[in-house]
């Protein structure tokens, strides 16, 4: 039987989903049900004094108010999962109701449950509310400059850690480096935008003291602790289901006080209680991401060798510190500072800063694109001062596929790589040197081309719990799955993971029929569930096929140990003399009398005859804990066209070479790939949060806030290269964040370079026609863009 | 491709004392009733009393496109129409979406171009395009792809999408 492996077989999830017929949590309906809606701050930051529900209380419909002084007793704060040991990390306590003090527009105040949705919405306005203003700070350099507001009395300053990464000796390489490239990057602040804005209803029995959420979760098993953390509700009385799910992107990773308010109103009032966002709710009250302010210097020699990078970066982390925010600029961005180049001196500091903005945490890529944007566009500063092609730099510096596994300065060892493979891949679809000759000619006419082209790697496929214990990750990142075979042969996988969008349904469905040699239609992969899935961890930093795939792999292995003892018994011979061949186990050489994965389904199941000490039964459970992290890598290649005039960037190829190692289903990797590509594309060209001074939300719609558009983007071009990693049995690597991770940099090296002759050197992303417009007026002034290499 | 919203049904309506009144409409071939008030968008009458939870609601500023349906055949937001302006109007939503009683040719499409991720805006994106391929049956990738200006995805970056509406443009 051919493998399924390998095969982009068309997804098991889609036929629900194209006929209107999955359910999401805002589809979820129970007798009784009441709405609830959360009155969010309007002020930046201000104290908080009397909150007056007396109206509300009264308005039709409306069945209760709560408030942060109602709660506070009652319900624990919301918690930061992730303390980054040896940063002096500062987490005040962040309410789930503000109590006496609100931190940005959109903290909650207070909550109404009511009849219907409209009452809800209707009874926010009758709410009157006491501001007094306090200073406000949205940028996270300006933040822990002197006389700055402070947002938390424990928190002066407000620093909430001081991190630091250092390998080699970064004081002498830039000492003695002939050349050093010096420049401020900003990373943009983003809204993670899910098409699905985040949602809960609780439904707790009073009768049996359970309590069941339904919630918009990548983690439904993470989100079971915080809330059993945040009610107070032991972990056993909670039953978590993230049903279908409207993409994350790393928003439905965290904890917010919303699921554990209407678990608590449901609580109180012993029905069940449903709130959803709208997109306005959500741009203000779903976390954020990137959001850095940056200051990097590259060294290195005259002729392209990089010596020295370092780096001091400003993280903001918005009002408080969400779940995972503080690993997001350390952990997961500083540990990266390599990149795929053999750096020897490394030296960065990170400060978290508190802001009175929305608290920022992981969003796809989750510090991975700020490591490698800041690496990309500093190798590009270097090429072009010491006048080598940045083709050039990056082939000299990069690891050479002989050296794996390979320590990095920073201390992580990357488990396998061929980089030079996936360049020399890229460099076979684009034809470089026929673009430079063009771009010559095209510059003489007054036109401005450019290419950008990054090499890069990155972390994922989190990871070996011991690891996540070392780094203070307040869990385990191994995954688990449970693998059930049916009397009649079909066969059920429980996973850990909670894909949303990424196919896992299919590609893990395809793992288990190629063990098990039965079609791929006789296998159903449930997740979501915290009632019938083991404990995982959930899907976020592109983990879920080299993690909860390798648990799903091991767990059918398993299964398929225990067949062949059932088969040997029934065959009247020894285990050692049997081999599987076409979906049956048969006596080597005796092909024709075997026994199929069918019928030792049913003989374990009935146990009419089994072997002795053999347990009735086909099911197993595995959890599988990685050795290590997994690196993807790749070479993309963007090529533009900016109109001076106006500052357009119009894309004219772009193309993607990615290394995953084998894929399942390569239809599914690459659409990965796009979604991804297109993300960072957004990042790059369009997409931007706005705080005015006094810290209100100016992107506050989807108006105002520029998610790309198909009229927008480009189509991108594929390829792979195929390098296995050693540290699971499937040999994967996560593709999910690849494209966003890669595609920043192309995109801003591209238009860097097209504008190079007219002495631009840098520009700030998004490069609206604005920006790029200002950076060229300000070049021909003689000021070098938007700040310029030294 | 919203059009321009159809005059208000012929029935002169009757307001009951708690504010609401009684719309008659026809969904996806059934005649539904429902008791609305006026400020009831479509969109909610659709998934919360008429029990249509396929159309979505992604945005409250008419940007997303994933609550687009039919409304007497042309592609309308629903977050945009007053549940009252449907009344006596012919309702088609992604569950009344069917060619033979099967998959509709672009719902196929979808499915076998990989044309949804997480399958949020994949109703609106599909009655978009349905819209658009009764209009202009062989577009043009750049037709469809202004076509979709209206309707946001965050997980395909478009291509497949594109590429699902060109294969069902094709398949007629």
């Amino acid at each position: 039987m051919a493998t399924l492996f390998g095969s982009g077989i068309k997804r098991r999830e889609d036929p629900r989903l194209i006929t209107g017929r999955a359910t999401y949590t805002d589809d979820v309906k129970l007798p009784g049900l009441l709405h609830a809606a959360v009155l969010r701050s309007t002020y930046a930051h201000a104290k908080l004094g009397k909150v007056d529900v007396t109206k509300a209380k009264k308005a039709p419909g409306v069945v209760a108010v709560f408030t942060g002084a109602d709660v506070k007793d009652k319900l624990n704060t919301v918690p930061c999962a992730w303390n980054v040991p040896n940063c002096d990390l500062k987490v005040p306590p962040h309410p789930l109701l503000a109590i006496d003090r609100v931190r940005y527009v959109g903290d909650g105040v207070a909550l109404v449950v009511a009849e219907s949705r409209a009452a809800a919405r209707d009874a926010l306005d009758l709410i009157d509310v006491d501001y007094d203003a306090l200073d406000v700070v949205v940028d996270p350099e300006k933040a822990t400059q002197k006389g700055a507001p402070e947002l938390h009395p424990e928190v002066p300053g407000n620093v909430a850690f001081t991190w630091k990464v250092a390998g080699g000796d970064a004081a002498k390489a830039f000492a003695e480096a002939p050349v050093t490239v010096e420049q401020r990057i900003v990373q943009n602040r983003l809204l993670p935008t899910a098409m699905e804005p985040r949602a809960a209803c609780a439904s707790y029995n009073p009768g049996t003291g359970q309590l069941t959420l339904w919630i918009t979760s990548q983690n439904p098993h993470i989100h079971r602790f915080l809330l059993s953390v945040m009610t107070k509700l032991p972990e056993h009385r909670i039953r978590v289901i993230a049903p279908e799910v409207g993409g994350g992107f790393g928003s439905k990773i965290p904890g917010y006080a919303d699921e554990a308010l209407v678990s608590f109103a449901s609580m109180q009032l012993g029905r069940p209680v449903k709130w959803t966002e709208d997109r306005s709710e959500n741009y203000k009250a779903t976390i954020h991401g990137r959001d850095h302010v940056e200051y990097v210097a590259m060294c290195g020699t005259k002729d392209g060798q990089i010596t020295g990078l370092r780096t001091k970066v400003y993280a903001g982390l918005g009002g408080y510190a969400s779940t995972a925010a503080p690993g997001i600029p350390t952990i997961l961005h500083g540990l990266m500072y390599s990149g795929p180049y053999t750096i020897p001196n490394i030296e960065g500091t990170i400060y978290g800063v508190y802001t009175t903005t929305t608290p920022v945490d992981a969003y796809r890529g989750a510090g991975r694109p700020e490591a490698t944007f800041l690496l990309e566009r500093m190798i590009d500063l270097y090429a072009r001062k010491i006048g080598m092609d940045p083709v050039d730099v990056r082939r000299k510096n990069l690891i050479p596929k002989d050296k794996f596994p390979y320590t990095v300065a920073t201390g992580i060892t990357y488990d396998s790589g061929n980089y030079q493979g996936a360049l020399d891949k890229a460099l076979q679809m684009f034809d470089y040197k026929k673009f430079r000759a063009e771009q010559a000619k095209a510059r003489k006419a007054g036109r401005y081309l450019g290419v950008g082209v990054t090499t890069y790697c990155e972390i994922c496929g989190l990871g070996p719990s011991q690891v996540a214990g070392a780094v203070g990750f307040g869990g385990g990142l191994y995954d688990s799955a449970i693998v059930r075979v049916y009397p009649t042969g079909v066969v059920r996988a429980y996973i850990g993971g909670k894909p949303h969008g990424q196919g896992e349904e299919t590609t893990f469905a395809q793992i288990v029929a190629d063990e098990f040699g039965i079609p791929v239609e006789n296998v159903e992969v449930v997740a979501g569930d915290t009632e019938a899935t083991p404990q995982g961890w959930g899907t976020y930093g592109s983990r879920t096929t080299a993690v909860c795939g390798s648990a799903v792999k091991v767990a059918a292995q398993r299964v398929k140990d225990k067949a062949k003892k059932i088969a040997a018994h029934l065959l009247e011979a020894s285990e050692a003399d049997l081999e599987w061949q076409d979906g049956k186990f048969a006596v080597k050489g005796s092909p024709d009398k075997g026994k199929t994965f069918g019928e030792l389904a049913l003989m374990a199941n009935v146990a009419w005859n089994l072997p002795p000490g053999v347990e009735p039964g086909l099911e197993a459970t595995a959890f599988f804990d990685p050795s290590n992290f997994v690196y993807p890598f790749g070479t993309h290649i963007c090529t533009v066209d900016v109109d001076p005039e106006t500052g357009e960037v119009k894309i004219l190829r772009y193309i993607a070479v990615d290394d995953c190692g084998p894929q399942i289903n390569p239809m599914i990797v690459d659409g990965q790939v796009h979604g991804g590509v297109i993300q960072g594309l957004g990042e790059a060209l369009q997409e931007m949060v706005v705080y005015d001074e006094d810290g209100q939300l100016l992107t506050g719609t989807m108006m105002d806030y520029a998610v790309p558009k198909a009229s927008q983007m480009p189509k991108v071009e594929t390829a792979h290269t195929v390098t296995p990693s050693p540290v699971n049995p499937l040999g994967v690597k996560g593709v999910g964040e690849t494209g966003t991770i890669a595609s920043v940099p192309t995109l801003v090296n591209a238009v860097c370079d097209a504008l190079a002759p007219l002495g631009v050197s840098h520009i700030d992303k998004p490069l609206t026609p604005a920006r790029v417009w200002a950076a060229i007026q300000q070049a021909r002034a003689g000021g070098g863009g938007g700040g310029g290499a030294k | 491709m919203q059009g321009e919203l159809q005059p208000l049904g012929r029935r002169a309506y009757s307001t009951s004392m708690t504010g609401t009144c009684s719309i008659t409409l026809d969904v996806n071939g059934v005649t539904r009733t429902a008791e609305v008030e006026p400020r009831d968008l479509l969109v909610y009458v659709l998934r919360d009393q008429l029990d249509l939870t396929g159309t979505h609601v992604g945005c409250d500023t008419s940007q997303c496109g994933a609550c687009t349906v039919h409304m007497d055949g042309r592609a309308v937001k629903s977050c945009t129409v007053l549940a009252l302006q449907a009344e006596g109007h012919a309702i088609t939503t992604i569950e009344g979406l069917k060619r033979d009683g099967g998959l509709h040719p672009l719902q196929q499409a979808f499915w076998e171009k990989h044309g949804l991720q997480c399958g949020f805006c994949t109703p609106g994106m599909i009655m978009t395009a349905a819209d658009l391929l009764a209009t202009n049956p062989k577009p043009t990738e750049a037709e469809i792809r202004h076509a979709l200006a209206g309707n946001l995805c965050r997980c395909t970056g478009y291509q497949n999408i594109v590429a699902a509406i060109q294969a069902a443009a094709a398949a007629r």
